[in-house]
């Protein structure tokens, strides 16, 4: 370890630490809507982890005579066209959304970072990097994640990787701009006029400090990776036709809308209850930490 | 002005291409042999060499390359597989329903998008606020297909006031279209309101705590002048910036929603190919929309450098 890296880890805090210092933790206690998001958010991150226990049936057993039964008390949130429990599925179907979510964000994370950061901090990438980005968000974001799901043919995987592909650009057109301002600070001039090396003063200066912009977009992508994703599996794009997604669930309860409208109605509101509360809680991370970003999305 | 223009005109070359070859590539993504997809497992060993050298699959990658430009730029976006058409003559035939339902789409979004944000900035932390920003936020967070089949349950099924779908051309009836179209152009819009009612609030907070609108309240200006003569002016710049990605948006949802509401536009006929595996239309669809949205991009950046002269000379 070079006596400048000593220096720098005596001098400054771990990324972690800085990032969650307590001034910070207390005006996200504090915001309402963060709060608000983060219980609805949990609710469903407990109610995916939980869904092996909580669930009263397999979620793919049929049941002939029970089919098209509405909300009960024998079944929670009523049952489908092939007598399958509706709670089990949306249970089950929680877990495959925020893993195709969280698929994504970790995709945008790396990539979108990496490419940001390249672009923003090596400017002769920077050209080709961002009129790469240009072509790619110059198609509407849902159609080209279409395109190539369509292309590569139906599955969770396929699904997580289109998506990645639409919100990457976004992503690292996010963090270049981050990059590009904080190379202009004057820490880390003197980083560079003490000879550190191009990565080190972009691992150590700069992306630590572009970290707050980032995690809001993240929470905004897991957003629309979920309500993307449904829409790849209601056109059959996404997920297996047998998996319990939501948007497959909204697909199937269509042609029985009128006789029971609940297997349209309940997979929707499981999408909106998450969706809102990851818009909520992404609403409070940028308020305490990006409060100079409007809403761009 | 009109140097700005062709600038624009002039960066938006290279991305086209660069979009062109984008939807080329997706296309290289089919595993296997995509003719032996597209035709079908009872496809003959002859069948597929034919379709093989339809497609240009029996060239090498390069020259593929070469051919796909070469038609581009004659206008030839392919041949549907499914319609027997040339792709191109399809999407102009279907894209006056698309362009008129994302139009409509927009009114709606600009009429109450900017409505709401505004009342909600009058009434900031009022209780009229309260509901307008859940009403925004329940609307940025539901998927906009779903909540088309919800408006058909009630205001078709249950009211019987809409129909359940389907188009009517504008010039012959603009009533009927009037009625078709209100459904699944709101299902488009919803998330776009609730995207504008948000930023137009958070603008017009801004906005209003400015010197001159303090100025002009201290000379006697009345609520309403304020907010209409002073404040909007400043409100509509951000706003005509994200015109752009709202139309982009209202495109993108049009695959979906004109599905649902049996629309035939362009939306409903990548909808049908993706199904029926008709590579050639599916690739064909997504330049013909990207070229439409970098087009509506440039006009957008036009109006924004003639609200605003600023940019021009940036």
């Amino acid at each position: 370890m070079s006596s400048l890296e000593m220096n720098d880890s005596r001098s400054e805090p771990s990324f972690l630490s800085r990032f969650f210092e307590g001034r910070r933790v207390r005006r996200l206690i504090r915001h309402r809507s963060f709060m608000i998001g983060l219980w609805l958010c949990l609710f469903v991150t407990v109610i995916a982890v939980l869904a092996p226990v909580i669930s009263p049936v397999d979620p793919n057993k049929m049941a002939i005579r029970s089919r098209f039964q509405p909300p009960s008390f024998e079944f929670l949130l009523g049952t489908d066209n092939l007598g399958r429990d509706l709670f089990s599925r949306v249970a089950w179907g929680a877990r495959l959304s925020l893993a195709i979510g969280l698929g994504v964000v970790l995709l945008n994370a790396v990539f979108g970072v990496l490419l940001g950061a390249l672009a923003g901090y090596f400017r002769r990438l920077d050209g080709i990097l961002m009129r790469l980005s240009d072509a790619l968000m110059a198609f509407p974001s849902v159609l080209l994640a279409i395109g190539i799901a369509a292309a590569m043919g139906a599955s969770a995987m396929t699904a997580v990787i289109s998506l990645a592909v639409v919100y990457i650009p976004r992503t690292a057109r996010i963090l270049r701009a981050s990059v590009l301002q904080v190379n202009e600070l004057e820490f880390v001039n003197a980083a560079r006029a003490a000879g550190a090396g191009d990565f080190h003063i972009l691992r150590r200066h700069i992306l630590p400090n572009c970290m707050a912009p980032l995690v809001v977009q993240l929470s905004f992508v897991f957003a629309y990776a979920i309500l993307s994703e449904a829409v790849l599996s209601f056109l059959g794009l996404g997920a297996a036709p047998t998996d319990p997604s939501w948007g497959i669930m909204i697909s199937e309860g269509r042609s029985y809308i009128r006789e029971a409208p609940w297997m349209t109605v309940i997979p929707g509101m499981a999408i909106a209850i998450t969706v809102l509360g990851l818009n909520l809680l992404g609403d409070g991370l940028r308020d305490v930490l990006d409060p100079r970003v409007k809403m761009e999305h | 002005m009109l140097a700005y223009t062709l600038r624009r005109i002039a960066q938006a070359v290279p991305i086209l291409l660069l979009v062109s070859l984008i939807s080329f590539g997706i296309m290289q993504l089919v595993p296997g042999d995509p003719a032996a997809v597209l035709a079908g497992p009872n496809a003959t060993p002859d069948e597929l060499i034919k379709l093989r050298q339809t497609l240009g699959l029996d060239k090498s990658l390069l020259s593929q390359i070469m051919i796909f430009y070469g038609n581009l730029f004659q206008g030839d976006l392919g041949y549907s597989i499914i319609l027997g058409e040339p792709v191109l003559k399809v999407v102009l035939e279907r894209s006056p329903i698309s362009i008129s339902l994302a139009l409509y789409s927009l009114v709606l979004t600009v009429i109450l998008g900017l409505s709401i944000g505004v009342i909600a900035a009058m009434k900031h932390n009022r209780w009229i606020d309260q509901v307008a920003m859940t009403f925004a936020l329940i609307g940025v967070s539901v998927p906009n297909f779903w909540l088309g089949l919800v408006m058909i349950v009630l205001f078709s099924v249950h009211l019987g006031w809409l129909p359940t779908g389907g188009y009517v051309p504008f010039f012959e009836d603009p009533v009927g279209w009037f009625l078709a179209a209100t459904m699944p152009a709101l299902s488009l819009a919803m998330m776009q309101i609730g995207l504008l009612a948000r930023l137009t609030r958070s603008t017009m907070l801004e906005v209003l705590g400015q010197d001159y609108i303090r100025t002009a309240r201290a000379k006697g200006a009345s609520e309403p002048r304020v907010i209409i003569k002073h404040a909007m002016s400043n409100v509509l710049i951000p706003v005509v910036t994200v015109l752009g990605m709202i139309l982009s948006v209202l495109l993108s949802g049009s695959v979906i929603v004109e599905t649902i509401f049996a629309v035939p536009g362009i939306g409903a006929l990548l909808g049908n190919a993706i199904l029926g595996r008709d590579y050639p239309m599916i690739q064909g669809g997504l330049i013909f929309v990207a070229a439409v949205l970098l087009m509506l991009n440039i006009v957008v950046d036009v109006l924004y450098a003639w609200l605003d002269p600023r940019v021009r000379v940036q």
